[in-house]
């Protein structure tokens, strides 16, 4: 029986949310930790890029080529440019695509895999005929030629920003992934309980599907979608790379590196920087991404019990 | 197990076809057709054009001209000069029988340019994949067995950077230490060379050919080592802590034969879909590795076709990369439903 000194003394705790839950656990992940620290100094920099003397784009000819010092602490390019100002603006350029291609293939994955693992019967088995036909292809071939098509073609949003361009050729190949994640989730959830009853009371597919199984796959595309931008950062820089993505003179990391290339005997350092940026981007998403995985993952408590 | 298999391979046929739908419909929809290549010679008259447009059968509608893509015009009957009496046969055989078209860029034919050069890079990439499942194999599988170890844990973070690493700025590295930086001793010049299949003018030469290889197969090897050897450390743990392999120790079996008949066994069976869905790397993978290292592959052919915009050439190349990635997963889950029984009756 609570006595009654402790029911006055003691305000109660309001239930501990999901959330605050989570976010308990990812800080306890040092891994975890380390990539969201690195991260944020990374985006931190470059939406201060602005702030550096030096322009991305305006030639200047006399400093060409200077290697790293004080003035132009990643050193300069071919066309006197400072490669660190131009990194940080690729580093703008490639979250910026990062993240409009997990959008993208969000926008596409969740409802083609939710009607796929709702559904069922033919509509299953028509749309994972197209995911397997999208999976088919070789991946880097076909971007690099549906980026050549696209460049083509005169369509009014595409030519405008080479980002949107380039964000949709990855997110074309990546939404099958996205896809397949949430019908298996569906497909795991749809004979539940609670979805016969709310069948029962009455309420409709789509607010079945968003209300009711959804929910449950959160976790898995929240881990997928963080992986996703380490991902299309990596793709991105190797199409740019090959010139397929971002076109100069707006940086890009792989544009920077390709730009690199022809130099590299001379000027070592124009290769090393941007590289060493794609480099570091990504292994604090992957860390990111495993904090979020093991602090989303239900039986991870059981293991730990177990050790 | 024969009924699995011929399920398997019928549905296959329906994914090759549309694939193929979905990149005609593709290339259809650029500019720049088979006949822009002779819009620059003096003896093209209007008439030619068309009835060269004609023979190729690009007058006709877009579903037709599939049909023709896929199995020729020279069975049906075509009108050249415009007159409406049909007066000869197509020229083309269509992809069926091995006719890719002609490539825009230098008119000859697009499937025996293929063949040239993917033996160079299945040559490469091949050796890539050998060399991988040397590395990754037994370093996977010590990472489970001795799961916290100094081993362990070296090796899941040196995996960690490797998935992380752009392979063309690990190729820039390289090249820039071994080819750049260091010198070889002896001759002063650079240690390792910095693109080529082998030395062009010299002796055929089993060293030479092994140090023209070192580079390109160690950019490939980093990254496709870190993602296997995770695979197969976890693929293992997963197996190491079933049931069946604790009632094995708890019989007294000795730990070796416990790993070796009864952990690995199992474990292997994953690893083997995934040397199968890997496998078509092998064809489609080098784009990268050779344009950094000249290597003259396929890859590389496809880059400067892209670049110039030869879309024949790139259908021929894209549906061979698509028939190798159907067949390898078709070969992938065959091989997955012989080990594993419990698969067959899907």
């Amino acid at each position: 029986m609570p006595r009654k000194a402790d029911v006055k003394n003691k305000t109660m705790k309001s239930p501990e949310t999901m959330i605050s839950l989570v976010w308990r656990r990812f800080r306890r992940h040092p891994g975890a930790m380390f990539g969201a620290v690195i991260l944020t100094i990374l985006v931190i920099s470059v939406l201060l890029a602005g702030l550096s003397p030096h322009d991305p784009e305006i030639s200047d000819i006399k400093n060409r080529f200077q290697p790293p010092s004080w003035t132009y602490l990643f050193g300069t390019d071919g066309l006197g440019r400072d490669v660190l100002v131009r990194v940080l603006y690729g580093g703008r350029v490639s979250l910026t695509v990062g993240f409009l291609v997990v959008g993208i293939s969000l926008s596409i994955g969740v409802p083609i895999g939710s009607a796929a693992g709702y559904f069922g019967g033919w509509v299953d088995n028509f749309l994972s005929k197209v995911i397997d036909a999208t999976l088919s292809l070789p991946a880097l071939m076909f971007m690099i030629l549906l980026a050549a098509i696209l460049r083509e073609i005169d369509l009014p949003i595409l030519k405008s920003d080479s980002k949107i361009t380039i964000a949709v050729v990855l997110g074309v190949l990546s939404w099958p992934t996205v896809a397949r994640l949430v019908r298996a989730v569906f497909f795991t959830f749809r004979e539940m309980e609670y979805v016969t009853a709310a069948k029962a009371l009455g309420a409709s597919d789509l607010r079945i599907i968003i209300r009711e199984i959804l929910p449950n796959g959160l976790g898995p595309i929240i881990v997928e979608s963080t992986l996703g931008v380490g991902y299309a950062i990596m793709e991105e820089s190797t199409l740019s790379f090959l010139g397929f993505g971002i076109m100069p003179p707006t940086p890009s990391w792989g544009n920077l590196l390709d730009n690199a290339q022809e130099h590299l005997a001379e000027y070592p350092w124009l290769a090393i920087f941007p590289g060493l940026m794609i480099f570091l981007t990504i292994i604090s998403i992957n860390f990111i991404g495993d904090g979020v995985r093991d602090a989303l993952d239900p039986y991870k408590i059981l293991t730990q019990i177990d050790e | 197990m024969g009924q699995y298999i011929v399920r398997r391979l019928l549905q296959a046929i329906p994914m090759l076809l549309l694939v193929s739908i979905l990149l005609f419909a593709l290339v259809n929809v650029a500019p720049g057709g088979p006949l822009s290549q002779f819009s620059r010679s003096r003896r093209m008259t209007a008439e030619r054009a068309e009835s060269l447009k004609r023979q190729f059968g690009l007058d006709k509608p877009l579903p037709v001209q599939y049909v023709v893509w896929l199995a020729g015009n020279d069975w049906m009957a075509i009108d050249t000069d415009g007159n409406g009496i049909t007066d000869s046969y197509g020229t083309r055989k269509g992809v069926l029988r091995g006719d890719f078209g002609f490539s825009y860029q230098n008119r000859e034919p697009v499937l025996p340019q293929i063949m040239d050069r993917l033996p160079n890079t299945v040559y490469l990439m091949g050796l890539t994949l050998i060399v991988v499942a040397i590395v990754a194999i037994p370093i996977g599988i010590i990472s489970a067995v001795k799961q916290y170890s100094a081993f362990d844990i070296t090796v899941t973070t040196l995996s960690f950077m490797g998935r992380a690493m752009p392979e063309f700025w690990l190729g820039l590295i390289l090249i820039l230490v071994f080819y750049v930086g260091l010198d070889n001793p002896v001759t002063g010049k650079s240690l390792l060379p910095g693109g080529g299949m082998y030395t062009i003018g010299a002796d055929f030469s089993i060293v030479d050919r092994v140090k023209h290889l070192i580079l390109p197969v160690s950019m490939g090897v980093v990254g496709w080592v870190a993602w296997w050897s995770r695979f197969l450390r976890s693929s293992m743990l997963e197996v190491i802590n079933q049931d069946y392999i604790r009632t094995a120790r708890a019989k007294g079996q000795n730990e070796r034969k416990v790993l070796y008949r009864h952990a690995l066994k199992n474990a292997l069976i994953p690893l083997v879909t995934m040397i199968m869905i890997d496998f078509p790397y092998v064809f489609t993978g080098a784009i990268v590795v050779e344009q950094l290292f000249s290597w003259p592959g396929m890859g590389r052919m496809y880059y400067d076709a892209a670049t110039s915009r030869d879309y024949p050439m790139l259908m021929g190349v894209l549906i061979l990369g698509s028939i190798v990635i159907i067949l390898s997963n078709l070969m992938a889950d065959i091989i997955y439903a012989y080990l594993d029984p419990r698969v067959r009756y899907d």
